[in-house]
């Protein structure tokens, strides 16, 4: 059984227990414990089932490459999936369930998938649910959809707060291990500012566990002397709980900050994304130990090596009462040694090295630990614990030599360097041939901005797996990184000194022949599930390539992707290829390290701040009219204003009918507004717009219309001329921006040497329409002179004083109505909406919203940007032909319009459609035409771009664009329905109401 | 995620605040020019491995339109300059062939 | 004319950080060459005889400003009573030359951000891709930039104090954003 030592504990505070329950199960840790070896201190070595087979799983790493150990940690508006047992610090009140089981961890009905197992082989997933073919609708996908993912998704939102930060460094030093320390004291020595990320609560990485003395005093001494001097430095900024989550182009790097996870009544964020751009990043990530190919190395108590290390040194951990080290290298001897001056039992150390051993295996067997020579682990015994191992040469194919009682094993297959952050940007690697691992290839490191290496790496992470090695590596890359920061400067790294070490012997599988029961129980993968024998086997099926042979197995794409059981499957795969290790190659490393929260990635992007909503100064009345809101771009505008038991299409007639009657008022705000200005303005709009603006005379408005330099209707609008110089844009509600941009453009990069200046005055005005037979009577109650039509005729502008508020008047209508725009500041703008109203009531004053303006709009075929365009749509096919100019020899989207396609005659146009029975036609429905298109399907003629109900016509009017529609007026045709069913439309004009303007030119 | 310099307002920022404009030094052919010339302005767009120079307008800062010269490959930015000028500049021109000897990118060497 | 009114009608937040929509103030925009001596005199006798700003950069005096927003255009921030003067004197100076001037007061909403120390740096540190440590943006700085998701621009008073401006329309968005910003505990990062 697994127990808290009497003595001992590097991180620990042992006065201050720690409460907490484990799928309900009430326990007791210390402070300083993760929620893994508090687990363990309470026998509690199982901690999960595997995702396909639900085999029972203990923890089996101490750090973030933990596989197996993933539990649901918290409880409602704070639960969260899938968080490492080994990363979480615990803290009082914590609450963790286990995950992948049903109905309990211990008896679990999903493992019966492991007596399957021969059944499903990798690749079960393209193979198995084929056929029949009904039985993946009723059979199949139901039980998939019941087994499928991996923990519980949260039910609630999250309680929490999230934010980024945007920070800039010289010198960014990732991993805060004795590496990256010894890297950034180099680099901040020279001048550099400093950022050091840390990801875990500690400083100094593993090498506290590991010992050995630097500078004459042990390593964590080190450690300390080395954080308090860079603490006191004013250029260095030591963060811990801060992971390097990625790093990416021109020295981008993603840091992922923990604030409150250990503490979550803290208050503030819980957690904070750093967003930093580093001239320099030093990737100092340490190394990863492998675990062992062996049949049974997946049964809990079975760890690596270092976890073991880990657990005993910085938690008092004893993880068993006899533990077996199975080891190709001399490191894992420290594990044996640590766990026999912890006063535990070494069984053995398993050695398939014929002739191990430096200092270490001579330190061990002067411990008298027994040490086994050119051995290996057979098999591993046990269910849910392990029971012994079954030992046997490594050079046969496992007959059993002798069974060795224990209960946990400890296992190291090497160290594989953490190339992640070296390798998100492009950064290559080589194979080292002596320590069997990849390793940064410095001569092809990841390029800035100006072509130049951004990254270095330093320690362990670059293969120098050594102290004194590593320290001079470290030392040297902080230094390096300095003076690519522009940052010269000195610092030798400081003596060390750590016991010799004898050479590995690359093991792939134990033993190495191993035939197929036992490779059937070797595990590469824990997470997935995935075996030697299915890697074998993605192979002879000719998944060959590593990134085939990944997807085909699941091999890495767990939640660790891969931490443990990348380097041994591709080492298995080689050797099913008959080739080697690097021509094999990796598959790619992506960001983020670790999963990072979507809190962290939305930052402040959510509620009220999710996205920006724009408010025009009215807004806050609309609100309280009860408005029904449409969102248009960003801008919110009523729909309409429903009052009480109406319906929106009651409201909306009520508006029209009001408006058409007496008089409406619209919020039009949101229409952009662009002043152009100088003495190449009117030649500037005579190219942007398809009609003639430069001879429009100062005073006066005129609508036009805007295309692409394709041809392509692409906004419309009315344009004003101020004076000579100077003229007033309108753009669409959605178009402003778009619209001064492309004024921008044109201007800056094709007719620089036009004098001409514009700006997006859009927001400085409030604008509101005035619309209906009393709108005149409204304005001159408010004290406007000089309305009539004589002094104030349609499509013109004037300044008028209104409400004792200097406005600018538009004389221009969208609804076929008389209709004034008024423009006046912003800040004025709720004033006046307020006096229309109120002026406005003895004549029957109503507010209106888009709904109805777009409904009075179509009673009087003007067309709307976004219904009858689409992007596909050109000017000509909208009967438009009137607003594009013969005499001008040039526009934007005038050679597009000449172009074959565009002159077509067959090209649909637009007409009016009424139906014969008087319905509404349904929107984007399609005109049907004889006979089939070449997909069989039928054929087409036309569709509705537009259709209301007119409460003006009291029946359903619609346009669209039809096949030669302009020259078939009068005839039926049929538009299908959603239903199946046809409705019979006839072709009529788009011009439903007043087709005189005679409302409108009073 | 690109570092750009503006070269009109000398302020070097993340790519958030620009937007990208694709090619760049296009010339524009208006109603007199052939299918062929129309088609070549509009739609036909180089797709160099390597160096390129391309469009951008510096859109949540000061709002100007800049050329960049870039690389493609391995995403170095050689240079950026304003965009009135139908030309790459003759000394960015020569800084990128000391970095890449013999490149060439539609008419430009 | 009734009372003009701001966006927000001068809200405010004290968190960490202390954020308040500022009262109006009249604002013009001005486009021209900066190298035209013309716009140079006009600008001055506009401005109250402020000196141009470089890129970068805000000419700060009591109650008005200059701002580099563009090679080609200013920003003037004074009273809003000033804004018909100013608009006459920049008429005057420059006629006959090519040029914009376009009162965009109400067009933009302004607040200040201030508390201890560096919390306001850390406030826009949170929401803006600038570096804003001490030896970055000091007193007098300018910056066009964005906030989050919408384009605004900031400049420093003094030390550990600024003011942003935004469009009207998102002028809750940007108030809601920095009083997010405002509320935590300091990051301690510069």
């Amino acid at each position: 059984m697994s127990t808290r030592l009497a003595a001992g504990g590097r991180l620990l505070d042992r006065a201050k227990p720690v409460h907490f329950t484990f799928n309900g199960k009430r326990f007791t840790g210390v402070e300083g414990d993760t929620l893994a070896s508090a687990l363990l201190a309470n026998d509690q070595m199982l901690m999960g089932r595997s995702f396909k087979y639900h085999r029972p799983r203990g923890v089996v790493a101490s750090g973030a490459e933990e596989p197996n150990a993933l539990v649901g940690l918290g409880q409602g508006a704070r639960f969260e999936p899938n968080q490492r047992a080994t990363t979480t610090e615990l803290f009082d009140g914590l609450t963790a369930q286990s995950q992948n089981h049903w109905p309990s961890l211990e008896f679990d009905i999903g493992a019966v998938n492991a007596k399957l197992s021969r059944f499903l082989p990798a690749g079960f997933y393209y193979k198995t649910f084929i056929a029949p073919r009904p039985f993946w609708k009723h059979v199949y996908e139901p039980i998939i959809r019941q087994s499928a993912g991996l923990g519980k998704a949260p039910k609630e939102g999250d309680a929490d707060r999230y934010e980024h930060f945007y920070a800039f460094t010289d010198v960014l030093v990732i991993g805060g291990g004795v590496a990256g320390l010894t890297a950034a004291l180099a680099a901040a020595q020279s001048g550099a500012q400093v950022m050091v990320l840390e990801q875990t609560a500690h400083w100094g990485g593993r090498a506290p566990v590991d010992g050995g003395t630097v500078a004459g005093q042990e390593v964590s001494a080190h450690v300390d002397a080395l954080v308090a001097e860079l603490s006191g430095m004013d250029n260095v900024r030591l963060r811990l709980r801060c992971m390097g989550s990625g790093v990416y182009d021109h020295g981008y790097v993603l840091g992922y900050e923990r604030l409150t996870d250990h503490q979550p009544e803290a208050g503030g964020p819980r957690h904070r994304l750093w967003r930093i751009r580093a001239k320099q990043v030093v990737t100092a990530t340490g190394a990863i130990e492998r675990p062992l190919s062996f049949a049974g190395n997946d049964i809990p108590g079975v760890m690596l090596a270092s976890a073991v290390r880990d657990y005993v040194v910085n938690w008092a951990i004893s993880p068993g009462d006899r533990t077996v080290v199975v080891t190709n290298n001399d490191d894992a001897y420290r594990t044996a040694i640590a766990l026999k001056q912890a006063g535990l039992e070494v069984a053995a150390i398993v050695d398939p090295r014929p002739e191990a051993g430096g200092a270490l295996t001579q330190q061990a067997r002067d411990l008298g630990i027994r040490v086994e020579q050119g051995r290996a682990v057979a098999k591993v015994m046990g269910a849910k614990r392990v029971t012994g191992v079954a030992i046997c040469p490594h050079a046969g194919e496992g007959a059993a030599l002798e069974t060795i009682d224990c209960d946990a094993v400890a296992m190291s297959g090497g160290w594989s360097p953490v190339v992640h952050l070296w390798s998100h940007c492009g950064g290559k690697l080589i194979w080292d041939e002596a320590q069997a691992h990849f390793r940064p290839d410095a001569e092809r490191a990841p390029t800035g901005h100006d072509g130049l290496p951004f990254v270095t790496v330093a320690g362990s992470a670059n293969g120098e797996m050594g102290l004194a090695s590593g320290l001079a590596d470290a030392c040297a890359a902080g230094l390096k990184a300095a003076a690519a920061a522009g940052f010269d400067g000195t610092a030798t790294a400081p003596e060390a000194e750590a016991p010799e070490e004898a050479p590995l012997l690359p093991v792939w599988l134990m033993p190495q022949g191993a035939g197929p029961a036992l490779r059937m129980k070797a595990w590469l993968d824990f997470q997935n599930d995935v075996k030697v024998s299915d890697v074998q086997l993605a192979a002879q099926e000719g998944f060959e390539s590593v990134e085939h042979a990944k997807r085909y197995t699941t091999l890495g794409m767990a939640t660790d992707q891969g931490k443990l059981s990348n380097i041994n499957g591709l080492a298995v795969l080689s050797q099913s290829l008959n080739t080697t290790i690097p021509q094999v190659g990796t598959t790619t490393f992506r960001p983020p390290y670790t999963p990072i929260s979507m809190g962290a990635i939305a930052g402040e992007a959510r509620g009220e701040t999710f996205q920006p909503l724009r408010r025009t100064p009215m807004h806050g009345w609309h609100e309280k009219a009860g408005a029904y809101w449409e969102p248009v771009g960003h801008w919110r505008r009523p729909y309409c204003y429903p009052r009480d038991g109406e319906t929106h299409a009651q409201a909306v007639e009520r508006e029209i009918n009001q408006t058409r009657k007496a008089v409406g008022l619209l919020d039009a705000s949101t229409l952009g507004k662009i002043v152009v200005k100088g003495p190449d303005a009117g030649k500037f709009l005579d190219m942007l717009y398809t009609n003639m603006m430069s001879t429009l005379k100062p005073g006066r408005c005129r609508y036009g219309l805007m295309c692409s330099e394709n041809g392509f209707l692409m906004d419309d609008g009315v344009v004003a001329r101020w004076d000579e110089d100077t003229f007033l844009c309108h753009t669409t509600t959605g178009g402003a921006e778009r619209i001064h941009a492309h004024m921008e453009e044109w201007l800056q990069t094709e007719w620089w040497d036009w004098k001409v200046y514009v700006a997006n005055v859009t927001e400085q005005y409030a604008q509101i329409a005035v619309v209906g037979p009393r709108a005149r009577e409204v304005l001159e109650q408010l004290g406007a002179t000089g309305m009539d039509s004589q002094t104030f005729p349609f499509m013109a502008w004037e300044d008028r004083t209104v409400a004792g508020i200097g406005a600018r008047i538009y004389r221009i209508s969208f609804s076929g109505e008389l209709s004034y725009e008024i423009a006046v500041p912003a800040s004025q703008g709720l004033a006046l909406w307020e006096a229309l109203h109120k002026a406005g009531a003895g004549h029957g004053v109503m507010a209106y919203g888009t709904e109805a303006l777009h409904v009075m709009r179509a009673e009087k075929g003007f067309i709307m940007i976004g219904d009858e365009t689409d992007g596909t749509v050109i000017p000509q096919d909208l009967g438009l032909g009137w607003a594009i100019s013969k005499k001008k020899t040039d526009y934007l989207g005038k050679r597009a319009q000449q172009r074959t396609h565009m002159t077509d005659p067959t090209r649909w146009k637009l007409v009016g459609l009424e139906t014969v029975d008087g319905s509404v036609l349904p929107d984007g429905a399609y005109a049907v035409a004889d006979g089939t298109n070449a997909n069989g399907q039928v054929a087409t003629q036309g569709r509705v771009t537009s259709t209301y109900h007119s409460p003006t016509l009291g029946r359903g009017i619609a346009m669209g664009l039809v096949l030669h529609g302009p020259d078939r007026m009068g005839e039926v045709i049929e538009f299908g329905k959603v239903d199946g069913s046809r409705v019979a439309a006839r072709i009529v004009d788009p011009v439903f109401f007043d087709k005189d303007g005679e409302k409108q030119n009073v | 995620m690109l570092l750009l310099e503006c070269p009109c307002c000398g302020v070097t920022a993340e790519e958030t605040e620009f937007h990208g404009g694709g090619e760049a030094h296009l010339k524009r052919f208006g109603p007199e020019s052939s299918d062929q010339e129309f088609e070549g302005y509009l739609f036909n767009r180089v797709n160099p491995r390597g160096v390129h120079f391309e469009r951008w307008r510096h859109v949540n800062g000061c709002g100007k339109w800049f050329h960049a010269a870039r690389c493609t490959v391995t995403l170095e930015v050689f240079g950026t300059y304003p965009a009135q000028t139908v030309e790459p500049p003759q000394i960015l021109r020569e800084l990128i062939s000391s970095k890449r000897p013999g490149w060439q990118w539609r008419e430009f060497t | 004319m009734s009372e003009p009114v701001t966006a927000l009608n001068g809200a405010t937040y004290a968190g960490v950080a202390r954020i308040a929509e500022l009262p109006r103030r009249g604002m013009i925009t001005i486009r021209g060459s900066q190298e035209s001596a013309a716009l140079v005199a006009a600008v001055g006798a506009a401005s109250g005889g402020l000196d141009m700003p470089g890129p970068g950069e805000a000419v700060i005096a009591a109650d008005r400003m200059l701002g580099w927003m563009s090679p080609d255009e200013l920003l003037l921030m004074l009273p809003p009573a000033e804004v018909a003067g100013a608009l006459a004197a920049l008429a005057e100076g420059m006629a006959g030359e090519h040029y914009l001037a376009v009162e965009v007061t109400d067009a933009r909403a302004l607040f200040s951000i201030s508390g201890e120390g560096a919390v306001a740096r850390e406030v826009l540190a949170r929401l803006a891709p600038v570096d804003l440590s001490p030896a970055a943006f000091g007193p007098g700085n300018f910056r066009r930039t964005r906030l989050a998701q919408v384009p605004a621009a900031f400049w420093m008073l003094e030390d550990g104090s600024f003011e942003l401006m935004c469009f009207r329309s998102v002028a809750a968005y940007v108030f809601g954003l920095l009083c997010t910003a405002g509320e935590g505990d300091a990051v301690g990062h510069y």
